[in-house]
Parts: structure tokens; C-alpha cells; sequence
């Protein structure tokens, strides 16, 4: 049972126009307490790569020293790749328009 | 011009951490990435406040040029090694710029902070201070900067490489997927231009694919390296980083980077402009 109430994914979205913007967005967690739940230390730095319905890069961000990643994508199928030392992970989603995805990712 | 005097690896960068004649710079767009952690010994400069005039959209003239590298402790006789994050896009920029004015002997880390990273290598955060030099920078060379005329003129007759994303080369996003999306330009590409994503010469960590990989990318995607090549993207700093493989890795002499790009093409009155893949 997720019990990481204080980081509920990706960073605050105040501020941001969700009218016009399409927004993946999360956070990458350790498995804190080692049951597969991702509820352990935020990972900064690691590297988020977007890739189109294709598999063709699009975007890289390194995430924040919260663990936080934002893209402002297009409406559509979206492959995310995660990369930190020692450690890789993929991740498909469904971007909307209006209707942010928001991940919570354990690595 | 050739992998070998244009590019270093993690290792050589480890191997000469200590050695005088080495400079390490550190160019980000993400310009608080210095400041949490770099390479012991590197200095920083702001892609924007330290590489942009301010005033006008150019590059700084050359007395502004030679006035950073001298308050910097870079003299001509410096080996410069330049990196960063973002797959060393502001770093392959900043590369060109030396070039640009003119400096001897300028390197990128392979790979740049991500691989350095992925490598579990160290970072310090402590700020490098160096002695002050009086450096001497070259007349700008012109011959690798593309202006916005030579671009409409090549339209149709010299390779045009546009290095964004499908999705923006089709014209269905105008920036990048990690900026906020601009609506200040025309969405689309240049005519005639061939989409060869600047990603599709980078392995997943960041470093170069093989010489024969990255021939096989262009040649294979219709570029036809006798002709001349303007690369291009959205600001000059992704078609830096294509401009840096196909003139210094795979050493094809008449390659211009068009740093007006797309923020500048985008906005012309009266250009032509294609849409779709």
C-alpha cells in the first residue's frame, strides 16, 4: 500500500496553463522498505528520456533534487526511459491534453 | 578535426584532473546543474549571461570573448575540455564558439555529465578559482556560421539537416518536450530539409555512436556530404552538437551551424516553410 502522502508525483503545477499545455510528469523514488512499493528516498539526477509512439528520442530532463520530472508533450502514446547508475526502467503512457499524467516511479 | 584531437573520454578527463595545461568547463542549460556538483577543477559558463551579447541576438563580440576567457584563467595555449548536462548540447555550442574565435585546442568529454554520472564519478561543488590570463581570440570564422539568407539560398540546392525531434520537424510541437511550448513562431521546417534528429548520433548514456554508425546516419538519410550542410534546430545549440559530428568527427569541412534556427526562420515574413514528416 503506497503510503507517500507528501509526494504525490511530479512538481507543482501551479502556474502552468493546462489549456494549451499536455503534461507528462513524476517522481522517482527509492523502494523504500523493500516491497516493490515506491516509497524511499526521492532520486535526483536521474535521467528521464521521452520517447515518441515510434521509439524516437524526443526530450531528456535530470530530475530535481526532489525526484521531479516535468515534459510538455503532445496528446499521444509516450515511452518514458529512466536511467540512473546501475539502474534502467521503462514506462508507457497516454499523454492528454488538460489532464496531466503523474507518475510515481520506483527505481 | 577527428575524433581523436576533438573528443576525450571520462577516463583521459580522470587521468588529467591535475595537469595545468588542461581546462575543464562546465556549460549547462540547466545553470544551477555547476552549482550542485561538477568535475573537480572545472569552471562554469552561463550559456546565456556569459555566451549571449545581451543586447542584440548575437554571440559576444571578440574583445567580450577574450575578456571571459581571460578573467576565466584560459590562455591560447590551454587545452580546453568542455561538458555538460543535456547530452552536451551547450557544451558542443560553446565548443563551436571557440572555434568560431579561433581556439587551438578545444575537446568535449564523450558523453558529457551523464555519462560521468552513470559512471558514479565524483562531483565537488567547491567553485574553481583560477589566475587570470590575457587571452588573444582570432577575427570570428565565419565559415561554420550559417546566416538566415545562405539558409533561404541553400533551400533545394545544399543539405539542410534539421536536428529537433519529429515532433517538431512535423510541426506538431514548436520547442523541445522539456520547455514549455512557444507560440511566437510558425511551426514546420525549412523546405528541403532532411529531419536527422541530433539524438540519432548519441547512445542512450550520451556518448558518440562509431564513426561507421554516424556516416551510415546521414549518408543513409539522403545528405549528400560533397555538398555543402547547414545544420539547423530550434536556437543553434542541438545543430551544434550535429555540427560538431559531422565537421569534427567524421571531418566534413563545409558544414554551417544556423544558430538564428528556428526561433529565427520561424519568424521570417514571407519564407517558405514545410510541414509533416
Amino acid at each position: 500500500m503506497r503510503t507517500c502522502g507528501a509526494t504525490a508525483g511530479g512538481p507543482d503545477l501551479s502556474g502552468i496553463d493546462l489549456s494549451t499545455q499536455t503534461i507528462i510528469q513524476g517522481v522517482i523514488l527509492r523502494d523504500g522498505e523493500g516491497d516493490g512499493v515506491p516509497n524511499g528516498a526521492p532520486v535526483g539526477n536521474a535521467y528521464v528520456r521521452l520517447l515518441d509512439s515510434t521509439g524516437e528520442f524526443t526530450a531528456e530532463v535530470p530530475t530535481n533534487v526532489d525526484g521531479q520530472f516535468r515534459f510538455f508533450a503532445a496528446p499521444g502514446a509516450w515511452t518514458l526511459v529512466i536511467l540512473v547508475s546501475g539502474a534502467r526502467e521503462e514506462r508507457n503512457v497516454t499523454a492528454i491534453k488538460g489532464n496531466p499524467v503523474n507518475l510515481v516511479i520506483e527505481i | 578535426m577527428s575524433r581523436e584531437t576533438s573528443l576525450v573520454s571520462a577516463d583521459w578527463v580522470a587521468q588529467n584532473l591535475n595537469n595545468p595545461a588542461v581546462v575543464l568547463v562546465e556549460v549547462d542549460e540547466d545553470t544551477w546543474l555547476y552549482e550542485q556538483g561538477h568535475i573537480e577543477g572545472a569552471i562554469t559558463f552561463h550559456w546565456r549571461d556569459d555566451l549571449q551579447d545581451g543586447l542584440i541576438r548575437d554571440l559576444i563580440s571578440k574583445e567580450k570573448f577574450e575578456a571571459l576567457l581571460s578573467k576565466s584563467g584560459i590562455g591560447n595555449d590551454s587545452t580546453v575540455v568542455l561538458y555538460g548536462g543535456n547530452n552536451n548540447w551547450f557544451a558542443t555550442y560553446a565548443f563551436w564558439y571557440f572555434k568560431i574565435y579561433g581556439h587551438g585546442d578545444v575537446r568535449l568529454l564523450d558523453g558529457g555529465r551523464k555519462r560521468w554520472e552513470l559512471d558514479a564519478r565524483p562531483f565537488v561543488s567547491a567553485a574553481t578559482a583560477r589566475t587570470a590570463t590575457r587571452y588573444v581570440a582570432k577575427e570570428r570564422d565565419n565559415s561554420i556560421r550559417a546566416y538566415r539568407d545562405e539558409v533561404i539560398a541553400a533551400i533545394g540546392k545544399s543539405n539542410i539537416v534539421d536536428v529537433r525531434s519529429p515532433a517538431e520537424f512535423s510541426g506538431e510541437l514548436a520547442a523541445p518536450a522539456h520547455l514549455p511550448q512557444e507560440s511566437g513562431q510558425i511551426k514546420g521546417h525549412i523546405p528541403t530539409a532532411r529531419n536527422i534528429p541530433w539524438s540519432k548520433a548519441a547512445n542512450e548514456d550520451g556518448t558518440f555512436k562509431s564513426d561507421a554508425e554516424l556516416k551510415d546516419l546521414y549518408v543513409g538519410a539522403g545528405v549528400d556530404l560533397a555538398k555543402d550542410t547547414i545544420a539547423y534546430c530550434r536556437i543553434g545549440e542541438r545543430s551544434a552538437f550535429s555540427w560538431f559530428v559531422l565537421y569534427e568527427l567524421l571531418s566534413v569541412s563545409n558544414v554551417k551551424n544556423y544558430d538564428g534556427s528556428w526561433t529565427e526562420y520561424g519568424s521570417l515574413v514571407g519564407v517558405p516553410v514545410a510541414i509533416g514528416a
